[in-house]
């Protein structure tokens, strides 16, 4: 024990060699962390260049913040940014509430076959991409054949109306998420002291107060870290949900443009790298703070359940 | 009271099987178009109960051994290479970090955290890989970028590493001299399988879905995955519909697989996710759970 202390506290070149197999194994994870995440990190500067193909990101100019005037002057910037700030919201809160009320009812129900059976259904839609995900959106909402048009006796153009997205999406973030998060919250409800309910039941509390008084106050760590730990990710947008299942419409410009649309827009479609390469700077820095800050507060709040 | 919670759990079986409903009849539905014949699915639109079925999709699907096909390939190859690499890699980084006794523990965990919280994003990304490495359209493509090394995997294993090996065991093996990578594979490995089939499925999962690199690296036909396909084919109706208006009547002359076969295509890209998925629920669900509110 006392040698474990000494050792902890110096470190030697001599136990640095002793223990050369073990860093040798970390060696390709290394490499790939430092071409895949580092190199691209210092990258970033780019946003402050004038960025041309032949000299690359370092020979290039300097340009101080023009590509970020640029960026600004435009509505798309604004655009963006409530979107997707907004989305990421209503996504937090909905997912939320409904994952918790799946979590509930699952846990409150005794047949344990059915239990089972449900648990297994509600996890599909979160094993399919996004591009499968557009098909099944286009069966749905095409204009002459659609699901929606054909049974409703419509003929709604859903590809060409603004209105209609936003709750779109929602439902579509709904469906494909709400699985996975109720398993998440269903885990922790299970994993409540069960001494609890016996002693909430001797009480003689009602279903309900026992849901509220014990299954909620037993889900609040959990129900508070996830949030904040989305919250930390609010400047990040699904790029498939809002480029494939709208299908890349013109039309629906205004409410499909989210932070990662316009990069990706910007890079590989409109040659317009400056202000892709300014959004995606805004994007990563907010989302450094962001998730910094979350991570403090969860800190504060439940200590165990924080990142770092 | 008794009757009352009788009532309580109907309503809420009933809740769960309109979910579950609202879980599998979209998919239903694609498979049902998949089996629909062409001028019903036209004229009809989609719907659960076709008019007149027809396997026509899938013998086109069949015949068309050159792009599906080989599609179906591609996404195998990478999808087992991609996860072989996603497991070494992280299973090899997170060996070290979870003994207490490595010199500079702290700062390779910090190293490997780090890159949770902060990225250079698409832009330096993307020209670091298209236009220094020069991995567009090579399987490189689809095997390195973002899908190799998550860090998140690394931390679930070194987690599950420390809190479930006992240190005794390392050191009973060290004592009879085995190297480090001969304890790593035959005493920590064997001990881990649980973690490692979950980290499989979910690795293999991501590689499987993928489009993205695709989308980001690849124009060479050759190298499509099943999933590209069909991003593929997504952006040649935009095209053919924005161009339509142009062309006029030509562009209804270009040969795309029609409604059903795309559809069908769909079918075959989920076919086996949904077929193996049944079977090793236990093990998805307990990634989701070890992840999901640590990651």
């Amino acid at each position: 024990m006392k040698q474990k202390a000494k050792a902890k506290t110096k470190t030697s070149w001599k136990s640095v060699f002793r223990h050369w197999e073990l860093y040798a194994m970390m060696v390709p994870g290394l490499i790939y962390l430092i071409v895949n995440n580092y190199i691209p990190m210092a990258g970033l500067v780019v946003a402050f260049k004038n960025y041309n193909y032949k000299e690359g990101i370092w020979g290039s100019a300097w340009c101080g913040l023009k590509n970020f005037k640029f960026l600004f002057g435009t509505r798309d910037a604004g655009l963006m940014i409530r979107n997707t700030l907004g989305y990421n919201l209503v996504f937090i809160i909905t997912g939320t509430v409904f994952a918790i009320v799946v979590a509930i009812v699952l846990n409150e129900i005794r047949a344990a076959l059915p239990k089972k059976i449900y648990q297994v259904f509600i996890l599909i839609p979160y094993l399919i991409s996004m591009v499968v995900v557009s098909y099944i959106a286009f069966a749905f909402l095409s204009t002459d054949a659609g699901f929606i048009n054909k049974t409703m006796g419509t003929r709604t153009n859903w590809y060409m109306t603004q209105k209609y997205w936003p709750f779109i999406f929602v439902i579509i973030n709904l469906w494909k998420s709400f699985g996975y998060n109720s398993i998440i919250y269903y885990a922790t409800v299970i994993g409540i002291d069960s001494s609890l309910y016996e002693a909430a039941v001797v009480d003689g509390a009602s279903r309900w107060q026992r849901i509220w008084h014990v299954t909620l106050p037993g889900l609040r760590p959990t129900i508070i870290t996830m949030t904040l730990l989305a919250v930390g990710r609010v400047f990040y947008s699904d790029f498939g949900l809002f480029y494939q299942v709208p299908q890349n419409s013109g039309l629906l410009y205004d409410v499909t443009t989210t932070i990662d649309v316009y990069v990706y827009k910007g890079l590989m479609l409109l040659n317009d790298v400056g202000r892709s390469a300014a959004a995606g700077f805004f994007q990563s820095i907010c989302g450094f703070i962001l998730v910094l800050t979350a991570n403090m507060v969860v800190n504060k709040v439940d200590k165990d359940n924080a990142l770092f | 009271m008794v009757q009352h919670d009788k009532i309580q759990q109907t309503i809420m079986h009933i809740l769960m099987i309109f979910l579950v409903l609202c879980c599998v009849l979209p998919f239903l539905l694609m498979v049902m178009a998949s089996f629909t014949e062409e001028q019903t699915l036209i004229r009809n639109g989609y719907s659960f109960f076709p008019e007149v079925f027809s396997l026509e999709t899938y013998q086109y699907i069949l015949r068309s051994a050159k792009t599906i096909f080989r599609g179906y390939g591609m996404t195998i190859l990478v999808t087992v290479i991609g996860t072989f690499c996603n497991l070494a890699m992280p299973v090899l980084f997170a060996y070290p970090l979870s003994r207490k006794d490595l010199p500079f523990r702290n700062l390779l965990s910090f190293i490997l955290f780090f890159t949770m919280l902060f990225n250079g994003g698409l832009v330096p990304t993307y020209m670091m890989y298209a236009n220094t490495l020069h991995i567009k359209n090579t399987i490189w493509a689809l095997l390195i970028p973002n899908l190799m090394m998550n860090a998140f995997y690394v931390i679930m294993m070194r987690s599950f590493f420390t809190t479930s090996i006992p240190e005794s065991l390392i050191e009973a093996a060290k004592l009879d001299g085995a190297s480090e990578l001969k304890i790593l594979l035959k005493v920590i490995l064997p001990l881990s399988k649980p973690m490692i089939v979950t980290l499989v499925l979910m690795v293999g999962l991501n590689y499987w879905n993928d489009w993205m690199n695709g989308m980001y690296y690849v124009t060479d036909n050759n190298l499509n995955t099943i999933q590209m396909i069909l991003n593929n084919m997504i952006q040649n109706v935009e095209f053919l519909s924005k161009s339509a208006s142009v062309m006029g009547s030509d562009a209804a002359m270009i040969k795309m697989p029609t409604v059903g076969i795309r559809m069908g295509i769909a079918v075959i890209a989920v076919l086996p996710v949904m077929v193996i998925y049944p079977f090793l629920q236990k093990y998805f669900v307990k990634g989701i759970v070890v992840g999901g509110v640590k990651g």
